[in-house]
């Protein structure tokens, strides 16, 4: 398979640009987000909170944390970043251009998966400000947060491609990614649910994740890590396939 | 003739809620050449367009371009090819330099500086390549597309529409730069409606027409074989018919005798020799007039004329 690496450093480099350009919107509003849920949820609620499996509940909700505002700003920026050349028509560069699937998402994958790093690092940073913590494994930690991001701009790929309106562009993140989070465990052990809601919880895959990325960061988890892996992989697995069967039909690219 | 650089063959486009776009073109391209397509609204020009850059999924044909099968060797074939776009399409809030550094490494060339400042040079931007291209007026964001097309110095450029919603000035400006590409050796393919735009820079004009190429020719040989004179002459007293020293003419009296009005030739100057030799047989014959109105059809008139007939066909 042919793979040219100009042009997806050339795509990458666009996109990390604009994530500069708008580095306002992309850098401190999660900041300011992750310093309100921990004034609030971490210092005031947390200080009258048992600890969860051991750790202290301030430090306890830091993945979950991370795993929500990671989720919603890969996706998001991922959709906007496709969407928005198919919406003004800038997108016919890309068409025209001797460029195939892999060359595109390696260079908006790869874009969104720096992204998520540099996010998940200043919500963490941020988070020390408030609360004390440590990372039990901080290279799994690392690879888990970028095989996450890299997972959510393909789902954000997808959904850019899909909709036709920016109304549709909101609807998912809106309506489903932020409750499944919420409901995943961000703020509490799914294990802690009385029956039956316990086993309800492990239907939402977003649990999964952020079980993952809790075990990596205090070695404490509600399913095994395995399981959070290739589940994640599995997902990754899965839209890669959708893009590569939208690329080779030109569903919703091409006329 | 040497390989046709770009060779269309039963290329057919048909959209899923119906219309037929392109209806079975064949078409072949030159090397060096400046091809203007013209045609109306709505009549396949962006199609055709698209189909051959990628835009646009053709239902059924074969386009092939520098000997490659575009729906098999397409990465081959589009690294040597260049869109300007008829939309002024560009992400607004980067700058010119940026827009146009990507688009040289989208392409897969290496990144070449120097290359870039030409092309901005040429194109006049050279004062801009630090604006943001929204801050740009409508003729120098066109001028940016163009940049970005050269970039990666196609050696096949399609320009739909360079100078629509252009001012005459600009028009001007555009066409010298396009005469310039096909100096360094770049052909071109341009779609139009503006007429005077084909008859001012087009080597072969090629004429679509709901989907279908209604004719191709060398623009000179269409103007020859399709262009007529005409020739108004008001006389000064009216005849009650044609007299017999100017039967040869073919022209016809009207206005209650007092208009005579000629046409012939051939777009290439026989007509207006006829018309000289009318006017020394009138003289000769004695009969006087007072004006004497010349007009050589122009690719226009042939243009309308050629889709007034499909439209009475049809």
């Amino acid at each position: 398979m042919h793979f040219s690496p100009r042009s997806a450093l050339a795509i990458y480099q666009r996109e990390m640009a604009r994530a500069f350009r708008t580095a306002f919107q992309s850098i401190l509003s999660p900041v300011l987000t992750t310093s309100l849920y921990f004034v609030v949820f971490g210092s005031v609620i947390g200080a009258r909170m048992e600890p969860v499996g051991g750790v202290p509940y301030g430090a306890f909700i830091i993945p979950g944390l991370l795993m929500l505002t990671l989720l919603g700003e890969t996706t998001s920026n991922a959709s906007f970043g496709i969407y928005m050349p198919r919406f003004t028509g800038t997108i016919y560069e890309l068409l025209s251009a001797p460029v195939g699937v892999a060359e595109t998402l390696a260079g908006f994958v790869g874009a969104a998966a720096t992204k998520g790093l540099i996010l998940a690092a200043i919500i963490l940073g941020t988070a020390r400000l408030f609360v004390d913590y440590e990372i039990a494994h901080p290279l799994l930690a690392a690879v888990y947060i970028m095989l996450v991001a890299a997972s959510f701009a393909l789902f954000g790929f997808i959904l850019g491609i899909w909709a036709d309106s920016f109304e549709k562009l909101g609807i998912i993140p809106m309506l489903i990614l932020t409750p499944l989070t919420f409901l995943g465990g961000t703020f509490y052990s799914v294990r802690d649910l009385p029956a039956p809601w316990d086993a309800i919880a492990l239907a939402n895959p977003i649990a999964f994740l952020v079980s993952g990325l809790r075990y990596s960061f205090y070695g404490v988890a509600d399913v095994p890590i395995a399981v959070s892996l290739w589940l994640t992989l599995g997902f990754l697995g899965v839209c890669t396939i959708i893009i590569a069967v939208i690329f080779r039909t030109g569903w919703r690219l091409r006329e | 003739m040497s390989e046709p650089i770009l060779s269309i063959r039963g290329l057919t486009k048909t959209y899923a809620n119906g219309p037929r776009a392109l209806d079975n073109v064949d078409l072949d391209i030159r090397a060096g050449e400046i091809f203007a397509l013209l045609g109306p609204n709505g009549a396949g020009k962006t199609t055709l367009i698209g189909a051959v850059c990628g835009l646009v999924r053709p239902t059924g044909g074969t386009i092939t371009a520098f000997g490659h099968d575009l729906a098999r060797d397409w990465r081959a074939a589009r690294a040597r090819i260049g869109l300007v776009p008829q939309e002024l399409a560009t992400d607004m809030f980067e700058t010119v330099w940026r827009a146009v550094s990507y688009s040289q490494g989208l392409f897969g060339k290496p990144r070449n500086p120097a290359r870039i400042e030409e092309i901005l040079r040429s194109l006049s931007l050279w004062d801009k390549k630090d604006a943001q291209i929204r801050a740009l007026s409508g003729g120098m964001k066109r001028r940016v597309l163009i940049a970005k097309a050269l970039a990666h110095e196609p050696e096949l450029l399609f320009l739909d529409e360079p100078t629509a919603g252009v001012d005459v000035e600009l028009r001007k400006d555009m066409w010298e730069q396009i005469a310039a590409l096909k100096q360094r050796g770049v052909t071109i393919i341009l779609t139009t409606h503006y007429i005077e735009e084909a008859e001012e820079m087009a080597d072969r004009v090629g004429i679509i027409q709901r989907g279908r190429i209604r004719m191709v020719d060398e623009k000179r040989a269409m103007m020859e074989r399709l262009g007529t004179t005409e020739a108004v002459i008001e006389l000064a007293a009216p005849l009650a018919a044609v007299p017999e020293a100017l039967a040869g003419f073919g022209a016809v009296l009207s206005e209650g005798g007092t208009r005579l009005t000629y046409r012939g030739g051939n777009g290439q100057g026989r007509g207006r020799a006829e018309v000289a030799q009318l006017a020394q047989a009138l003289t000769r014959a004695g009969i006087g007039f007072t004006s004497l109105d010349i007009h050589d059809s122009s690719l226009e008139d042939i243009f309308v004329g050629l889709l007034g007939q499909e439209q009475e066909a049809a």
